[in-house]
């Protein structure tokens, strides 16, 4: 039969993933000295006699497996990269376009194989909805992270974060100033969103901005949704996903996004500039956590310390993104001076939604984004 | 016999209990009808009246296309050419779907695609274009792309099994050409054209990549919804909501597929 017969396909790899998730958990043969048998339960690198008990470990188990984490997104390219090189540890990247929901949907059908993922890299209501697969570590810097930004025992713990802000091509389209200016007939068919703001955490942050900007609140997610509606009324919205590739062709001149994601592109189109809103700076951090059925968990909590280093955290500000540690690191005098000045500017109150606030906001995006877009 | 059956049995019998199961259960395992139910709300209701909406059209525009091609095709020669040509391009095209179709209209239609800077450079027109070829019409025009062969490939049969004689029988007991297509030709195709058709709804109604890789804000069909219900950051816990959804998907494809079955019983009476 010629049935075109993607979904039987879908259903027939989903039984076949489970039936893999079924078979009997191969006992890490490689890692199977007690060494790992502590990692998988230390809550921090002393309870493994050190940091350089810890690397011994890790290097033992000799990889990583990593999910969901694009190469050009808050330098994790070079980040990935620099852990190798440092460690004698082979980093596996898989699926980097997926989103948060794809790491733990592939944490609950890997579980048990070598192949599930060790640590993750969450949008807030995906990290805040599964803490239970998550395992507590505290990372030696763990005193210097502000509070509002971990859980205190280590459960999650904030790594990057940004604003949200209008990035454009200053060669195609005129200065952007404000929200409004992109309703005008300059940005016809030219104004992009970075995903489904019902799916993509960024895009939803998207929705929330321009919420702010119009009068709405961190409680009120509506001025936003009837902001784009306008937008696609104006004929300026463009439901395509805005890339590295899209950017640079051309094809979406104006990308709604963190400023950090903004900000990675001017590096290769020089016209390209970032613009944070004013009246409504809408901060995001993302959560980092360790899988507590983590196949390598020693790596994975040497993973947490490089990404927690001051190395590690100045490799995320290379990228664009606000490093969770950076107000302790100015003060030490160890942050990248330089990159963080050239960090876009933000002038008034960060605006921070909780989860709570998340939710209802969802839950009324998933009810009125389709007919405002549709 | 038996690798047959365990062959169905896991690609086509554990799915579907599976996906029946899960549609009926609530979130704690226990009996429940909320995940049907919410199948009513406004959401997948619009989802699923444009994936109807998406299968009919390009069935329609296919399948009537495809039996005029096919037609083209069956007056040449067994052996010439044309025919040759164009049955093995149709089998080539009519798999031809998935993320590689998208990307071909994408460079050809999207922004900044091909066809759409040169009407820009002759018309004056924005280069920019439209967002048309990222929703539902542009689903039908690139989903009739790979509609067009298949029905080709599925109609041909029917049309080479007119036989010669019938005509001739025909036009010896004094019909004319419109007598003969109207009295005798169509009538023996219909079951047959009309079986293609539903083939081709099926094969619409069930595509995803093409569409996938296409349309990336919101979920105007039925196997993006199921997508977005499984990947979704933002709204949780409705990833067992895809069930329900793709129970769905299953009753639409049954029915289309059962009466499908029967025409193509109806078709077999005289071609063979």
């Amino acid at each position: 039969m010629k049935v075109r017969t993607s979904f039987i396909s879908a259903l027939a790899v989903a039984t076949l993933v489970s039936l893999a998730a079924c078979a009997p958990p191969d006992d890490d043969k490689d890692s199977g000295s007690e060494n790992s048998s502590d990692a998988a339960s230390a809550t921090s690198a002393a309870d493994l006699g050190g940091l350089d008990a810890l690397v011994e470990a890790a290097e033992k188990e000799g990889e990583l497996n990593v999910i969901a984490l694009p190469p050009d997104w808050a330098n994790y390219g070079t980040i990935i990269e620099a852990f190798e090189k440092k460690y004698d540890i082979k980093v596996n990247s898989a699926q980097p376009d997926a989103a948060s929901q794809d790491e733990i949907n592939a944490a609950e059908q890997l579980a048990g194989s070598d192949r599930a993922p060790d640590v993750f890299d969450l949008g807030q209501s995906v990290a805040l909805a599964n803490t239970d697969m998550f395992a507590p570590y505290q990372v030696e810097t763990f005193d210097e992270i502000p509070a509002e930004f971990k859980d205190p025992d280590g459960t999650w713990v904030n790594d990057y974060g940004g604003f949200m802000s209008v990035g454009y091509d200053s060669a195609k389209v005129p200065d952007v100033t404000s929200l409004d200016d992109l309703l005008g007939s300059e940005f016809k068919g030219k104004v992009a969103l970075n995903g489904d703001p019902t799916q993509a955490g960024a895009a939803f942050s998207g929705v929330v901005m321009a919420s702010v900007a119009n009068g709405g609140s961190v409680d009120d997610i509506a001025p936003g949704v009837e902001y784009f509606g306008k937008l696609k009324d104006a004929g300026n919205f463009l439901p395509v996903d805005p890339t590295a590739a899209t950017i640079e062709s051309g094809q979406t001149p104006v990308v709604i996004d963190w400023d950090y994601l903004n900000a990675a592109e001017s590096a290769k189109l020089e016209s390209w500039k970032v613009f944070v809103p004013e009246d409504a700076p809408i901060a995001g951090y993302y959560f980092q956590a360790i899988n507590a059925d983590a196949p390598h968990p020693a790596a994975a909590r040497l993973w947490q310390e490089f990404l927690y280093s001051d190395e590690g955290q100045n490799l995320w500000l290379g990228g664009g993104a606000r490093p969770v540690r950076a107000d302790a690191m100015v003060e030490a005098g160890t942050i990248d001076q330089e990159l963080y000045d050239a960090l876009p500017e933000v002038t008034g109150t960060p605006v921070i939604p909780t989860n709570e606030q998340t939710e209802s906001m969802a839950a009324y995006l998933a009810e009125n984004w389709a007919k405002a877009i549709g | 016999m038996l690798p047959f059956l365990v062959f169905v049995g896991i690609f086509l019998l554990v799915p579907t209990v599976t996906v029946v199961v899960g549609a009926f259960q609530s979130d704690d395992g226990g009996f429940s009808l909320d995940r049907v139910r919410a199948l009513t709300d406004e959401t997948p209701m619009r989802a699923l009246r444009e994936s109807m909406l998406l299968s009919f059209s390009s069935a329609a525009v296919g399948s009537v296309l495809g039996a005029l091609l096919a037609y083209l095709v069956v007056t040449a020669p067994p052996t010439s050419v044309i025919r040759r040509t164009v049955t093995a391009v149709c089998g080539v095209l009519a798999q031809f779907g998935g993320v590689t179709l998208a990307f071909a209209w994408m460079a050809t239609l999207g922004f900044g695609g091909l066809v759409t800077n040169l009407l820009a450079d002759a018309f004056g027109r924005d280069d920019s274009g439209s967002a048309w070829l990222y929703e539902l019409p542009g689903l039908v025009l690139v989903y009739t792309y790979f509609q067009i062969p298949l029905m080709v490939i599925v109609f041909l049969p029917a049309l080479e099994g007119l036989r010669p004689q019938w005509r001739e029988a025909a036009v010896n007991l004094g019909a004319s050409t419109r007598q003969y297509w109207f009295q005798v030709a169509l009538p023996l195709l219909r079951p047959a054209f009309l079986g293609s058709a539903l083939l081709l709804f099926a094969n619409a109604f069930a595509a995803y990549a093409t569409a996938a890789a296409l349309v990336s804000q919101g979920a105007p069909i039925t196997p993006l919804l199921i997508r977005s219900a499984l990947t979704s950051e933002i709204v949780l816990g409705q990833a067992n909501f895809g069930y329900a959804l793709a129970l769905q998907m299953v009753v639409v494809v049954a029915v289309v597929m059962t009466l499908y079955a029967w025409l193509l019983k109806r078709t077999s009476r005289w071609l063979s």
